[in-house]
């Protein structure tokens, strides 16, 4: 019951916005139904954490504490970007930079994209996981192009082929998983169910296993924006607007990794050795590196933290593919606190873009002065997401480092030295931003910012104190883990 | 060594040196009632062939021996390795010697001699000519090797009578492999024996021609000896595709009953192969000189592929 | 070897021959073309392994195939440059032998590939996989060594063509569900395959990506 009203409140959202979605009220009636999932999707919590992992309608949805959590962020995450989206939107409307179809097209694929992503969190069939994510792709390729820019266009275009060559190997990735399943559990659509797969996975033919875990990591991978693969990814959350920034960089980066995990564990049990945990560890070292390189040679604002969302994805990954139950403590908390962090920041710098009209950091002075909520909401983000005490990314970061110091001892200076060369590139580029000189005028209005603080109080919260439900839960999704 | 079987042999080697000239008269007639002409005739070859017999031989003041003795050579060479293919039995005296990488070797042999030959005089189109046989035979040569190494994968023997005994008795199997080599082979063939769309036996176009510029000194005798040369080689290719890609009704083991029947077979076989090379050639157009690389290199990996889909299906 | 096998073993060969005629491919109109036959192999093979394995839900992966990739891809390719007006050639941006060279140590790697778990399959089209493989491979180079929007996209369309026969091949097919989900996001990509033509050459007045390098790193 509560997986059909979260996935079909956004259906419902989906359709009703392409009817009217460019009426003046549609940015409220697109709120009002990510709060109406965002409930559905506490409901569902509530009763997991009740009851236990479940499963319905013949076993095609699995909930357990792993999905349910990202079910949970991404609820949330959707429903603040739409709060943030609903005066954002007006104000480009206003500036005359999107016609009233584009708006409906926007707010339709809004309700769309986070229908496809909560179909890839709850369903049990690999292969459904599968064809949600290409949708997820799909709906969000003509947000990236809304505004017909020449380079948005060319973001879109990229974003669209790589992602699409990558789901594509993913797609041979989940044929190859089948082709093994098929051996064990016999032809038919219960040999692509994950709760089936998991009770044999001691069974699968490792061979095959090891092959298809390579080509759905780098598949899923690309979509999560893992080094050699992650072109697409600053461009798209460039050019786009704003707050398809956010929850692509909160949301479906989080969503395709957990496709990723999901795959890692079956393959895990199958091989009984550590080679999917070492080939994360590698892309994720890798992409922590590349991009944190990568931070100081960026202009625009929404560059700089695209790349700091993959260094970030980065650090998950090795997380995750360290594995023991610290580490995946570690990773899922990381990954909650990245999407409400980098969120938050997208939503600053979307109004802060929107108020200079320009995305370049050059030109970027003084928030501070002229909008000192813009200016402390994104300064105190920036301190969040390079893991500055007393924010939650310091305690994750912490717990991965000490882990890595422990049981992989190589990786940590790699690690640290691009913790520290994104810290000096960030902080450098914020600081002159936030606190500059500037002669423009105060702005007489200060934006109301809400969903940026309530993220990062949650963000210091969670910081200074986790709650014991919350780390026990935390505690079971990562022993299903494992 | 048997008796039946020399007599066999020495039928062969007389069968496969008169019929050469009449497959190329066949070839030409079946191009002229393509394009609505009437032709001159099956027997032209044979006629062209007495009138330069009959004529005397002129040679340039500069040429050296080897420029006299290459159409000797070409012709002898040709006449071997048309010899050597099983076109009518399998069991012959000169059998154990039919290697596919030795006809290869042959063929090698008579393309140097003629690119030699062709540069003898010095003048310009020989040279030409022989630097674009060069470049022909360097890129079909793979091509070829790659066809015979297919068949021989399949039938794990480099000997050709050995994969025709193979191919011929097997039973009925569609070898997707078999397919894509006989494909490599035919453009394989065009293009070594000068046919469209590589070259055209039928211009002297200074521009686009390959063989004709290299034999422009010869004459008389020397000239029938190079053109009969060429009139087995065609023969030779098509006995060769035969053999590999059809070799059904051949005789075995010099079993003299079924001859007559090979016999019949072979010239049905010859008369189809010759037809639609005159049909291809017909419905084709030439390549600039500049594409042949293009052309031959999608020959290479026809072949190419045509070994691994075998090694990978296993057919 | 039984004769249905041979059937699928010779559709195989030939789906691979196309891959190579993709890649080797100047012109788009023929380019399209070749893209319909690749579809009509998919077709006729899927169909052969329905009826020699009794798999009848492939019949239904079949008809969709033609109706999908045979008819309503192709056609609506050949309508939108016929609207788009289109440059008819198709530049590489490696000449076309090297192309070939490359695609030809593809060939090899994925037979590698996919000999161990070939051996694994207890199919009739179980040797297939690598051919499946290569010709996924093969697409992805088309992809990345064309310089036009409209060769990308059925470098893309191919490799869908390829994991579809890899599924068809190694495992009679996916289940049904996941077929129908694959079929409806390939439909819904090339509709907006179709929408970026027409903003793409709107913006650019060309649909040659070469215009499309100015998000590059600094």
């Amino acid at each position: 019951m509560e997986i059909l009203l979260i996935l079909g409140i956004p259906l419902l959202g989906g359709l009703l916005l392409a009817l009217f979605g460019c009426r003046k009220w549609a940015p409220e009636l697109n709120a009002a139904m990510s709060f109406g999932t965002f409930l559905a999707s506490l409901w569902l919590t509530a009763r997991i954490i009740a009851h236990g992992p479940i499963t319905a309608y013949q076993e095609q949805f699995f909930i357990d504490p792993f999905n349910v959590f990202l079910v949970t962020i991404t609820a949330f995450v959707a429903l603040t970007t739409a709060l943030f989206s609903s005066p954002y939107m007006h104000n480009e409307a206003a500036h005359g930079k999107l016609s009233p179809n584009r708006l409906r097209l926007y707010h339709s694929m809004y309700q769309m994209f986070t229908f496809t992503m909560l179909l890839a969190l709850t369903t049990n069939n690999m292969g459904i996981l599968w064809v949600a994510m290409e949708a997820a792709t799909l709906t969000t390729v003509l947000l990236v192009s809304l505004y017909r820019t020449p380079a948005s266009l060319e973001a879109a275009w990229k974003y669209f082929i790589l992602c699409g060559v990558g789901i594509a190997q993913a797609l041979f990735g989940t044929i190859l998983l089948y082709f093994a399943a098929e051996k064990v559990l016999g032809a038919g659509g219960n040999a692509l169910l994950w709760t089936h797969l998991d009770a044999v996975k001691t069974q699968l033919e490792p061979t095959v296993l090891s092959l298809a875990f390579v080509f759905l990591l780098v598949g899923y991978g690309t979509k999560t924006g893992l080094a050699p693969l992650h072109n697409w990814l600053p461009d798209a959350h460039a050019e786009g607007p704003t707050p398809i920034s956010a929850v692509l960089s909160g949301l479906l980066l989080n969503v395709a990794l957990y496709a990723v995990v999901r795959s890692k564990v079956l393959v895990d049990g199958a091989l009984g050795t550590h080679f999917a945990g070492n080939l994360m560890m590698g892309f994720g070292l890798l992409s922590l590196v590349v991009a944190a390189f990568s931070l100081s040679r960026q202009k625009d604002i929404k560059r700089l933290f695209a790349y700091s969302s993959i260094e970030h994805m980065g650090i998950i990954t090795f997380a995750f593919g360290m594995g023991g139950s610290v580490a995946t403590f570690a990773a899922l908390l990381h990954m909650t606190m990245h999407s409400l962090t980098k969120s938050a920041i997208f939503f600053a710098v979307g109004h802060a873009a929107q108020k200079s009209g320009t995305q370049m950091m050059e030109s970027i002075r003084g928030l501070i002065k002229t909008n000192p909520t813009i200016g402390w909401g994104l300064a105190l983000g920036t301190l969040a997401i390079l893991g500055m005490p007393p924010f939650g990314v310091f305690a994750s970061e912490f717990m991965i480092i000490t882990t890595a110091m422990h049981e992989h001892a190589w990786a940590t200076p790699f690690i640290l030295i691009a913790l520290g060369v994104a810290f000096a590139a960030i902080f450098s580029k914020v600081q002159t931003m936030v606190f500059g000189e500037t002669e423009l005028p105060r702005l007489p209005h200060p934006p109301a910012l809400v969903p940026v603080f309530a993220h990062l109080a949650l963000v210091l919260l969670l910081g200074l104190y986790i709650p014991p439900y919350l780390a026990n839960w935390y505690r079971q999704a990562a022993a299903l883990i494992g | 060594m048997s008796y039946s079987g020399l007599l066999l042999q020495l039928f062969q080697d007389a069968l496969v040196v008169l019929i050469a000239p009449l497959l190329l008269g066949w070839v030409n007639q079946c191009r002229a009632w393509l394009q609505n002409r009437s032709g001159a005739g099956v027997l032209q070859p044979y006629r062209n062939l007495v009138k330069l017999f009959h004529k005397d031989a002129v040679l340039a003041n500069n040429a050296s021996p080897l420029f006299r003795f290459t159409p000797y050579i070409l012709f002898s060479g040709m006449w071997l390795a048309a010899a050597l293919v099983p076109v009518i039995a399998t069991d012959l005296p000169l059998s154990p010697a039919v290697d596919v990488i030795a006809l290869v070797g042959i063929f090698a042999l008579a393309r140097v001699f003629i690119s030699l030959a062709a540069m003898d005089i010095g003048t310009a189109f020989g040279t030409l000519g022989a630097r674009r046989e060069m470049l022909v035979g360097f890129l079909a040569e793979p091509a070829l090797l790659m066809v015979f190494f297919t068949a021989s994968a399949i039938s794990q023997s480099t000997s050709l009578v050995t994969i025709v005994e193979t191919l011929a008795h097997r039973q009925f199997v569609l070898y997707p492999s078999l397919a894509f080599a006989a494909v490599a082979f035919v453009m394989v063939m065009l293009a070594e024996n000068a046919r469209i769309p590589v070259d055209n036996p039928a211009t002297h176009l200074e521009l686009t021609m390959i063989h004709e510029a290299m034999i422009l000194e010869y004459s008389a005798r020397h000239l029938a000896l190079v053109e009969w040369a060429s009139a087995i080689k065609l023969l030779a290719y098509i006995t060769i595709g035969i053999a590999l890609f059809a070799p059904w009704g051949i005789a075995e083991a010099s079993n003299l009953e079924a001859l007559p029947l090979a016999l019949a077979a072979l010239f049905l076989k010859l008369a189809v192969a010759g037809a639609s090379l005159a049909l291809l050639e017909t419905l084709s157009a030439k390549l600039r000189i500049f594409r042949v690389p293009e052309y031959l290199g999608t020959a290479f990996l026809l072949a190419v592929l045509a070994m691994l889909v075998h090694f990978l299906l296993g057919a | 070897m039984a004769f249905s096998q041979q059937l699928i073993n010779l559709f195989a060969a030939l789906l691979l021959l196309i891959a190579f005629a993709m890649l080797s491919q100047r012109r788009i109109l023929s380019l399209i073309n070749l893209f319909a036959m690749q579809g009509l192999m998919l077709t006729t093979s899927t169909a052969i392994v329905a009826w020699s394995s009794h798999q009848h839900h492939l019949y239904y992966s079949a008809a969709l195939t033609l109706i999908i990739k045979v008819i309503a891809l192709p056609w609506l390719l050949h309508r939108l440059i016929r609207k788009l007006n289109v440059k008819w050639d198709v530049e590489p941006m490696i000449n076309i032998p090297s192309t070939m060279l490359i695609g030809l140590a593809l060939v090899v790697f994925s037979f590698n590939l996919a000999l161990p778990i070939s051996q694994l399959a207890g199919t009739i089209t179980r040797s297939t996989l690598g051919i499946a493989m290569a010709s996924v491979l093969l697409s992805f180079m088309m992809m990345i060594t064309r310089r036009k929007a409209v060769p990308q996209v059925i470098g893309f369309l191919a490799m869908e063509n390829g994991l579809f026969f890899a599924a068809t091949s190694s495992t009679y097919g996916m289940p049904m569900v996941v077929e129908l989900g694959i079929a409806l996001d390939v439909l819904v990509g090339s509709f907006i395959f179709g929408i970026f033509f027409f903003q793409i050459r709107e913006t650019f007045d060309s649909l040659d990506t070469r215009h499309m390098e100015k998000l590059k790193e600094d």
